[in-house]
């Protein structure tokens, strides 16, 4: 054996890398990592799922809509922030906007979101803040801020009939603060806070 | 407040890499320096017909790593044609020709450009024995080229510049597995996800339908940023919840894109017997990050634009989890390096914001750049300096002991000149061949005016510097980005190599000279700052005329 000279020798030994290194990287790791992840953390690598009454109702990790069929926002629920993954948080099509700052359609959105929002929670428009207006990177944000977290409680109060002051605890109990109390932003995780809305209701 | 604790954010990853630079640095000078192999290894050299004691000429370590990456493209555009008959495949079909080149090109030149959706375009298969596999050995080919050029300066009158394979299989089994399995199971445990499931429908809270992916995601992610590749498992990325779930993970992954690079300056230094050289290194690498995280971070702060001054912040395209700064923060490492991943869209970037991640990429992702990529194109610079030093004060130019000549020098300058030639080349014809420009304006262009200049400029800066990021309202998979983009991956990844190998066999060929009264120190901080301003002032003379027509123009309106 000896260092390949030739330009096909050199080759030749490239074909059978490849090969190898395929079958370990490309198979017997992810295998491994996956064998390890099933087994030790499977909460963690089967999706972090959310379940009510047993049955998963989606993933703590990932927003959903809380719209009617016609892609109205349900009053009774609190609102995600907007989302250009398909249709509206389809989980299969993760996507941002990747509107420019200039962008005529993006200013035109923010304008009639900034109405909407207004007028379905009986808010003044200044006080709404900019995750609320805005299209997140990933579409699935499943965090909105306690800032529009709380700007919605008194329309879920309203809507199911529920003290104002038991659905602001219930927000104020769901705030995150920042990881490690530094890092990142505090945040309200949406479906969490669904699911103990609900529970509250119960 | 908020400043407060961006800079906490900042310290902690400044600790990290500071705690990880001897330790790590020193193990990266051993694995490639050792004369000893592990068994797996000889194991490994038995199984490909290589002798590991014999070392290669520069021509025949070129001619190694030529071959390899030609082997690897293909094996990543076949898997792709043959999807459909691979399992674990979600039901996709054949990934179509001109895709799967521009994939392959992307992927084998560690660049990591997707012109494609992986939700819906590649299956688990194609992910991870196609994909994944590239992201480790284009990682382990980019540092062997960079301790191949170190050993040019440690060698005298040395035919040879260590051997391809050895460094290859070194690079992947002692350094980049060991620490993605690691890696893997932090990521794991922090909510990344790992399995084979497909997606699963479920009902949502308020009786809706949605699909949730699953997939060997964790895996990947460790490696695609340790091996500063960027390719996402998902449409988006480190922005995918199910990619980077949480602002810990988010500053982790910061960790995992930039302890190689940062800790390469340590392993030259420890090669050439000098960690002051090192430090040197390190200094310029480290204070154009700083310069450029802070700018880029001050920008989408303030907010200016129509649409984030309506918003009442710059929060398109950016995850709540993050915020303004671990978007900021994550957006810099990504573009000074390689990477190219996202955890926010660069697009939606006020217009001088969304100029940064251009601008670190223009400056040829050196500060620290791509794992070995970042140290080699450093060193190309350092030479560049030492010789504009020396024509400053009438010094012989010479740096760690070796002669900078003629050849030296016109390498050093085609180095240079490679990728801005392919940057500014690509987007010119994009604009002055009319069939193209009508298909780029009408297909491609996602946002109306300079704005979508800027799309078509990011790309192919992006692809020319093997970043992979992109301004992602642009449709880049049609026949034109396709063709274009693959070749100015390849081009912006091999010809810089053929250069840095010519040049490491140039400077592995001579003798040693010493040190004399006119020697340029290069240890100290006049040359930490010579440096940068090279760095600095090449950029800005290549670049500045097409910055005006783009991000400038739109942010200056």
């Amino acid at each position: 054996m000896s260092a390949p000279r030739s330009g096909i020798a050199h080759y030749w030994v490239a074909l059978r890398a490849m090969l190898v290194l395929t079958v370990g990287l490309g198979v017997a790791y992810p295998l491994v990592i996956t064998g390890i992840g099933q087994l030790a953390l499977p909460a963690q690598a089967n999706g972090s799922t959310e379940t009510v009454d047993g049955e998963v109702v989606g993933s703590a990790l990932i927003g959903q809509s809380f719209s009617d069929a016609d892609g109205n926002p349900l009053p009774e629920w609190f609102q995600p922030r907007p989302s250009a993954a398909g249709d509206g948080y389809d989980a299969g099509a993760s996507s941002g906007s990747n509107y420019g700052p200039e962008n005529t359609d993006l200013i035109a959105a923010i304008e009639e979101r900034k109405a909407q929002i207004a007028e379905f929670n009986g808010v003044d428009p200044d006080e709404i803040p900019a995750d609320a207006l805005t299209a997140s990177a990933s579409g699935l944000d499943p965090h909105i801020s306690p800032e529009y977290a709380l700007l919605q409680v008194d329309r879920i109060a309203a809507t199911r009939d529920l003290p104002v002051d038991d659905v602001r605890a219930l927000v104020e109990a769901h705030v995150q603060s920042r990881d490690l109390g530094y890092l990142g932003e505090p945040t309200v995780n949406v479906l969490q806070l669904n699911i103990a809305l609900e529970a509250l209701q119960a | 407040m908020d400043v407060f604790f961006a800079i906490l954010q900042v310290a902690t990853l400044v600790l990290i890499l500071a705690l990880l630079y001897r330790p790590l640095g020193d193990y990266m000078a051993h694995v490639y320096t050792s004369k000893k192999d592990l068994k797996a290894e000889r194991g490994f050299y038995r199984i490909i017909g290589v002798d590991p004691s014999v070392e290669q000429t520069w021509k025949s370590y070129l001619r190694g790593v030529l071959a390899f990456s030609v082997v690897g493209l293909l094996f990543v555009y076949l898997l792709q044609r043959f999807q459909a008959v691979l399992p674990y495949s979600l039901g996709l079909p054949a990934v179509p020709e001109g895709l799967s080149f521009n994939t392959a090109a992307s992927f084998v030149a560690n660049t990591n450009w997707q012109s494609y959706s992986p939700d819906i375009t590649m299956g688990y298969t194609v992910q991870i024995a196609g994909l994944a596999v590239q992201n480790f050995v284009s990682a382990a080919v980019g540092i062997a080229i960079a301790i191949a050029l170190v050993r040019g300066f440690t060698r005298r009158e040395s035919a040879t510049i260590g051997n391809f394979w050895v460094d290859l299989t070194r690079g992947i089994l002692r350094l980049l597995l060991p620490l993605s399995v690691v890696g893997a199971v932090v990521l794991i445990a922090s909510g990344v996800i790992q399995n084979f499931n497909g997606f699963t429908e479920i009902t949502t809270l308020s009786g809706g339908v949605q699909n949730l992916p699953g997939g060997p995601v964790a895996s990947q992610e460790v490696i695609k940023n340790l091996g500063t590749n960027g390719g996402g498992f998902f449409n988006a990325n480190a922005a995918h919840p199910f990619e980077n779930p949480n602002a810990w993970t988010s500053l982790f992954q910061n960790v995992l894109m930039l302890m190689i690079p940062f800790s390469l300056p340590r392993t030259f230094g420890r090669m050439v017997g000098n960690h002051k050289q090192g430090y040197a290194i390190l200094a310029v690498m480290g204070s154009i990050f700083v310069a450029s995280l802070t700018f880029l971070t001050l920008f989408e702060l303030n907010g200016a634009g129509t649409a984030p001054q309506l918003a009442g912040g710059a929060m398109e395209g950016k995850e709540q989890r993050f915020g303004i700064f671990a978007s900021t923060l994550f957006g810099s490492t990504s573009t000074l390096t390689s990477t190219g991943a996202v955890n926010s869209m660069h697009d939606s970037y006020t217009a001088l914001g969304g100029m940064m991640p251009m601008i670190n990429m223009m400056l040829g992702e050196v500060a620290p750049g791509g794992v070995g990529s970042g140290l080699y194109g450093m060193l190309v610079l350092a030479i560049i300096a030492v010789f504009v030093g020396g024509l400053l004060v009438g010094r012989t130019p010479e740096y760690l002991g070796k002669k900078i000549g003629p050849k030296e020098i016109k390498l050093a300058s085609l180095y240079i000149l490679v990728t801005p030639t392919i940057v500014l080349l690509g987007t010119a014809l994009s604009f002055a061949i009319p069939a193209i420009r009508a298909d780029v304006e009408s297909t491609s262009i996602w946002n109306p005016g300079v704005h979508g200049l800027s799309e078509v400029l990011y790309a192919f800066t992006s692809a020319a510097n093997n970043n992979g990021s992109a301004f992602a309202g642009l449709t880049a998979n049609t026949p034109w980005f396709n063709t274009a983009l693959g070749v100015a991956m390849l081009l912006g990844r091999f010809i810089p190599i053929v250069l840095v190998l010519a040049l490491a066999g140039s400077l592995a060929a001579q003798d040693k000279v010493p040190a004399t009264a006119g020697t340029l120190p290069t240890h100290r901080p006049q040359f930490v700052g010579l440096l940068v301003g090279v760095t600095v002032v090449i950029t800005a003379l290549t670049y500045f005329p097409v910055l005006a027509l783009g991000p400038l123009a739109e942010g200056l309106q």
